[in-house]
Order: C-alpha cells, then structure tokens, then sequence
C-alpha cells in the first residue's frame, strides 16, 4: 500500500485527497479494536505536545493515542507554554522539540504557526489548530463520523452552524467536504459571523452547492448533516447584538420536530448551552460518538505518518 | 507653460543606458521605487516624473533610471502596485529591449499580510511574508500562511515600505 502520510506535516485538510482520507480511515477501523491495549506500534519513538493555547480534549486525546501506540510524550500546555517559551520565539522552541521528537504536535493562536513551524522543523508537524484557520485532525474525526454513520460522506446535505468566520473546526469540516461530493452545504450564521472569502472561494472553486443562510427553521427539513459549532459573545463589539442572535442558533427538541427521521447532529465540543440537554437522548445526538472517535483518529494518523502498522 | 509643452521637456531628458519604466498609474511612480528597493541612497541618476498626460491612460508617472539595466525577475514586483507599466531598457539611448511587468506565482516579502494574526505578523520570528497569486485580472494574492485574500488597490497599500 502507498502511505500517502509517510514522513509528512498535517497542516491543513486540504493537504489530502478523499483516497488519502479513505486509508486513514481503514486505520481508523483496525484502530478501534485496541482501544483497550497498549500496543508496540510506536516504541522508542517520542511524540511532542506543544499547545501554546490551553485545550483539553484535544491534547488529551493527543497524548492518549501516541501513549496507546507504545510513544513516549513530552511537552507542554497554556500557562506552562508561557514559562517554558520565557520570550524565545516560536522558531526556536521548535527547534528545540525538533532535537528530542520525532513528531511536533502543534497549537498556536497565530494562524499559519503550524506551517512555519514545519518549514523549521525536520520532523513532521501535526497542526492541532492553528488560530481560526485549520484543525485537520478534528476535520478527519468529523468526516470519519459521518462516514461511519451514513457510510458515505457524498450526496448528503449538510448544514454548518454558529461562528463559521472564527471556528477552526467549522473551517475545517467544511474545507473537508470540499475533498468529496456533498448534495449541498448551508452556512449557517449570523452576518457578523459569516464564512471567510477565501473559504467560500474554496468552494466555489471546487463547485461545491452551497448557500449563506441567517435560520435554520427553513431548511432543516432538507438536512442530513447538523455541524454545530459555539457563537461566541466576545466575538460581538455590542453585547446586545449578541443577546439578539444566541438563541436562534439554539439546537432543541423544538426545531428537530420538523427534522428528517435520519439526520444526525455533530459537534466538536465542548458545548456550551447551543444544543439542549435533552436532544442528547434522541436519536439525532451523534456528538458523543464522534467524541469517542477522536483518540483511533488519531491513533492511525501518528501510525501513517511514523510509518507503523496497525 | 502648457501642460503639453511641460510634458514635452520632461519627455527629452533623454538616459544614454539603463532603464525607463513607463505607463505607470498617475501617482505610483514613488511606490515603484519604493518595490523595487530604490530609496536614491544608492547614487544613481533616477528621474522621477509624474502625472503628465498619457493618450493611454489619461494621466501617467514615469521612472527613469540612469546605469542601471534592471532585469525581468528584479521589475516584476511593480506590477503589484502598477500592473500597466511597460519597462524599456535603454543603450546608447535606444530602446533595446522592452516588456511588461508581470506578477510572478509566489511573492515573497513583497507585501504584508493585512491579518493581525497571522504568524508572518508576528514580532521576532524569522519569517518573510509569501502569496500565491489567485487571479491575474484583478490581481487577488493568497497568504500561504493565513489564507487571507488580498486583492486590487489593497495589494499596492501592504507593499512593505524600505526603511534606512
Ligand atoms: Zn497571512
């Protein structure tokens, strides 16, 4: 098999081909039946977490595949990040995690940080977020997600929810789908927070339906895909601007009575309060699924890319 | 003096070898030194002359740059800020060559990126700015690092000012 991965930086989704998804996904199948053991894959190789903004989950399941794998981890998180940097620049702390890794996971809140990094560093770079820009590894969880709940990611109608203008996540789930066939993709948002031109030219270059809508209500007996993402208030210069909006991009029991018996609801999380508690027990949820999903993800990209088998 | 005859004198000042960038838009010629790196600390001759009627463009500036033979890869970059200019390389005071400036694929540490956030913008990092051109016509430029669009008049306003 050619290993599309080998020895290479994961900077951005669009670095990738559906064919490339499709073989991390494989792994991804073989990765779950180990979630309960320590395997051999990666021994002797160590793997550096470099978040320079806080994050759990993502770090967590970061550290959590590469240990699952037999790798050794290092490195640091937020505050730390701060003390361990003491004024040095990006390029030389990488340079310094190059000297002790074999693979620089990276979060930075400059975008573009994970490819500079990558032109600095020897080993590959994985961009766990990169400001508003890419999230390529939560971009594979989502895909990964809906392809193993509809067992195809082409002809669905998708709908991408909340701040689509500062969410990584949002970005990058819909720089995915550009890789495949989708029958259409609402952006769903207020103005203030609509996607970014050189994310809507993607699309457009790509020819990929889609459409800019401020409501969900009218378009959400069409959809098949729900990505809910969270509007931040900081992101209002008006806080009363905020207060006006927040609760029409609220996901309740309410809105899904209109709703295709099969349409699933995603959400990188954490989540805040924009989907109701009690659309967890429907049958629409597939936020927690998708959750589980993050440490196989993973655990099969850090194979590819250090050359390992599953 | 007429506008004509004053355009008429300022056409004779004839350079015997070098570089005459003519069809700039009325207002650029600074800019274009300033892309390519001239600030007049250099020593040589360089006549700048501007807003003198063009059948062309109406209203145009032109550089004349006495000694100095600039070559295609060194005058592309003013195409950022004048996409019509037209270079002619002068010996022995004719025209011996003449071409368009063309904006390459890649610029690099040409332009800023407009994004606060983006890691080319950020202090102490050995980075140079680098866009991929999107589109010729209008020019719209892509940060490699950020993604940012960039296009038209906006160009020629990020175009990184040569300090000392
Ligand atoms: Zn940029």
């Amino acid at each position: 098999m050619h290993n599309p991965f080998l020895g290479k930086d994961v900077i951005s989704i669009l670095d990738f081909d559906r064919k490339a998804l499709e073989i991390l996904f494989e792994y991804t199948d073989r990765a779950r039946r180990y979630l309960n053991t320590k395997l051999r894959v990666l021994e002797g190789k160590v793997v550096a977490l470099a978040f320079f903004e806080p994050s759990t989950r993502t770090r967590l399941s970061f550290e959590v595949a590469a240990k699952r794998l037999g790798a050794d981890v290092i490195g640091f998180t937020g505050e730390e990040a701060i003390s361990v940097a003491k004024g040095e620049n990006l390029a030389d702390t990488i340079r310094m995690l190059n000297s002790y890794a074999n693979l620089i996971v990276l979060r930075h809140r400059f975008e573009g940080a994970a490819k500079f990094a990558a032109e600095i560093a020897d080993v590959p770079v994985v961009n766990a977020g990169d400001g508003k820009q890419h999230h390529p590894t939560q971009a594979m969880i989502d895909l990964y997600t809906v392809r193993t709940l509809f067992e195809t990611i082409d002809g669905l109608t998708y709908a991408v929810v909340g701040d689509l203008r500062y969410g990584r996540a949002a970005t990058s789930f819909i720089y995915g789908l550009t890789l495949f066939k989708p029958r259409k993709i609402y952006l769903i948002s207020p103005p203030l927070l609509r996607a970014r031109p050189e994310v809507l030219e993607t699309l457009r270059m790509k020819g990929i339906p889609f459409e800019e809508r401020s409501g969900i209500e009218d378009v959400i007996s069409e959809i098949d895909v729900l990505y809910v993402t969270r509007i931040q208030k900081e992101r209002f210069p008006d806080p009363m601007e905020y207060e006006k909006v927040k609760g029409s991009y609220r996901i309740t029991v309410d809105l899904l009575r209109n709703a295709k018996p099969e349409l699933k609801i995603l959400h990188p999380l954490p989540r805040v309060d924009e989907i109701d508690f009690r659309v967890d027990e429907t049958k629409h949820a597939a936020y927690f699924i998708q959750a589980s999903y993050g440490v196989p993800v993973r655990m099969a990209l850090l194979t590819l890319i250090l050359g390992g088998e599953l | 003096m007429s506008s004509e005859h004053a355009e008429h004198t300022l056409k004779v000042t004839k350079i015997r070898s070098g570089t005459v960038i003519d069809h700039i838009p009325a207002g650029r010629a600074l800019e274009v030194l300033n892309v390519l790196g001239l600030t007049g600390r250099e020593g040589l001759r360089i006549a700048v002359i501007m807003n003198v009627e063009s059948r062309k463009l109406g209203r145009k500036d032109i550089v004349k740059i006495e000694g100095k033979k600039l070559k295609p890869e060194e005058v592309n970059m003013i195409a950022l800020v004048a996409p019509t200019a037209t270079i002619n390389i002068i010996d022995d005071f004719n025209v011996v060559q003449k071409f368009r400036a063309e904006v390459p694929d890649i610029v690099e540490g040409v332009v800023r990126c407009p994004n606060p956030t983006c890691i080319t913008n950020k202090s102490r990092e050995p980075i140079k700015t680098r866009f991929v051109v999107i589109k010729r016509s209008p020019l719209v430029l892509q940060c490699c690092y950020c993604g940012t669009l960039i296009q038209g008049d906006e160009v020629a306003k990020l175009v990184i000012k040569h300090h000392s």
